[in-house]
């Protein structure tokens, strides 16, 4: 089951997602990345319906792509998280989208914030989150050892202690993570947490 | 569980001498899971005007945005405010438009009207007005509330005994109810100030 999980600290942001594709029974890989980086300062964590998934979270990159080049400044965190409550309210009762959202970004003016955007689209402003099973876990972890203003190494500490929670407790547990963080500097990849490799492409 | 009780929330609203409060839960849930402890569900649409909205949190978001900019367009073409028994008719239109489709909400309506004489109704999801001199509630702890504004209620009440009343019976009203809780949120309007308050009760 898809894990999704972020978190504020001390300016900046983190949003961790398991990496697996997964169909019935069978993983397709396990390095497919289900954090998008939106804009410069911007990450989008989803989980939820693989199709639906890449189509809406790429119809907001480049929505978010358009306002910059047409209005010449970026959309804050704010806005780019009432754009996209907007687009999943407005598809809720016609063509739904089954995604789930978190929403990381860093603004000059208000520093780093979180959005969780569920799949019907109910929006809040929050410290801390996770969707999936995997939530039970994460959560509670965090819940435990979150406090305001973390450090980075704190956070990844904390983040560590989820996926391990997560990999002891979960049945059908995600080997592989990715860790992406937004700060001052922008939106980038931080880390991976693998336990099982994909196999290299060979030669014939 | 019914589609009405996916979030969960707690509302109440009454009327005391030329005063009202209104005063709501402050849990964002899934289910069985709190996503958040500090939901907003009471909204200012004027400074003698105020809407809870019940039910579920992706509606109530679509619902107070179409309201504030229905109340935005009133206030540019009449050069006024609303007033609130007029804003009522407005919410019930506004739902009974989507009678075959409806909201998740109900929404509880709180304001002074003429000569600051206070006014609050609720509705049911398709707009069935409920007006009422005493006590109005709303939410998945509104049999728990109906008991205990019943009881604690009477008429009259200065702003200082009025919020002291309503805070109790929210308190004690949500704690029956697990879907709703973490603290309350009250507001107490008089002619001349609004006063806003958080309530710590029984944070689980």
């Amino acid at each position: 089951m898809e894990c999704v999980f972020g978190l504020v600290g001390k300016g900046f942001a983190l949003v961790v997602a398991d990496t697996s594709a997964v169909h019935s029974i069978l993983v397709h890989k396990s390095n497919e990345d289900k954090v998008m980086i939106l804009d410069s300062h911007k990450l989008m964590g989803a989980s939820g319906e693989p199709g639906d998934r890449v189509q809406f979270t790429e119809y907001i990159q480049k929505n978010v792509a358009l306002y910059q080049f047409r209005n010449g400044i970026p959309l804050t965190t704010a806005a780019a998280a009432n754009f996209t409550r907007g687009e999943l309210a407005t598809a809720l009762r016609k063509n739904p989208y089954s995604v789930n959202i978190l929403l990381a970004g860093y603004d000059k003016e208000t520093g780093p914030s979180l959005y969780y955007i569920d799949y019907i689209a109910s929006l809040h402003k929050v410290d801390k989150a996770a969707f999936g099973y995997g939530s039970y876990f994460s959560l509670a972890m965090m819940d435990r050892h979150y406090h305001r203003d973390m450090t980075v190494e704190e956070a990844i500490e904390l983040v560590d202690k989820c996926i391990i929670e997560i990999r002891t407790r979960l049945v059908v547990a995600p080997p592989n993570f990715v860790i992406k963080i937004v700060d001052e500097k922008g939106a980038r990849e931080y880390a991976w947490r693998e336990s099982i490799k994909d196999a290299p492409l060979s030669a014939v | 569980m019914s589609i009405f009780e996916y979030n969960g929330s707690a509302l109440v609203a009454m009327v005391g001498k030329n005063c009202f409060a209104i005063a709501s839960d402050r849990r964002l849930g899934v289910q069985l899971q709190t996503v958040a402890t500090d939901f907003q569900r009471i909204f200012k649409i004027h400074d003698k005007l105020f809407i809870g909205l019940s039910g579920l949190a992706t509606d109530a978001q679509t619902l107070y945005q179409r309201l504030v900019f229905r109340h935005k367009l009133y206030q540019l073409r009449e050069e006024r405010d609303m007033k609130p028994e007029t804003f009522a008719s407005l919410v019930s239109a506004i739902l009974y438009e989507k009678r075959f489709g409806p909201y998740f909400c109900q929404p509880v309506i709180a304001g002074l009207g003429d000569e600051d004489k206070p006014f609050i109704c609720t509705m049911d999801s398709i707009g069935a007005k409920e007006l009422a001199k005493d006590f109005v509630v709303a939410g998945t702890a509104s049999e728990s509330l109906y008991g205990a504004c019943e009881a604690m209620f009477k008429p009259d009440m200065e702003p200082e005994e009025l919020f002291e009343t309503i805070s109790q019976a929210l308190l004690s009203s949500v704690d029956r109810d697990c879907l709703s809780g973490w603290g309350g949120h009250v507001y107490v309007v008089t002619p001349t100030e609004v006063t806003e308050r958080i309530l710590k009760g029984r944070m689980d």
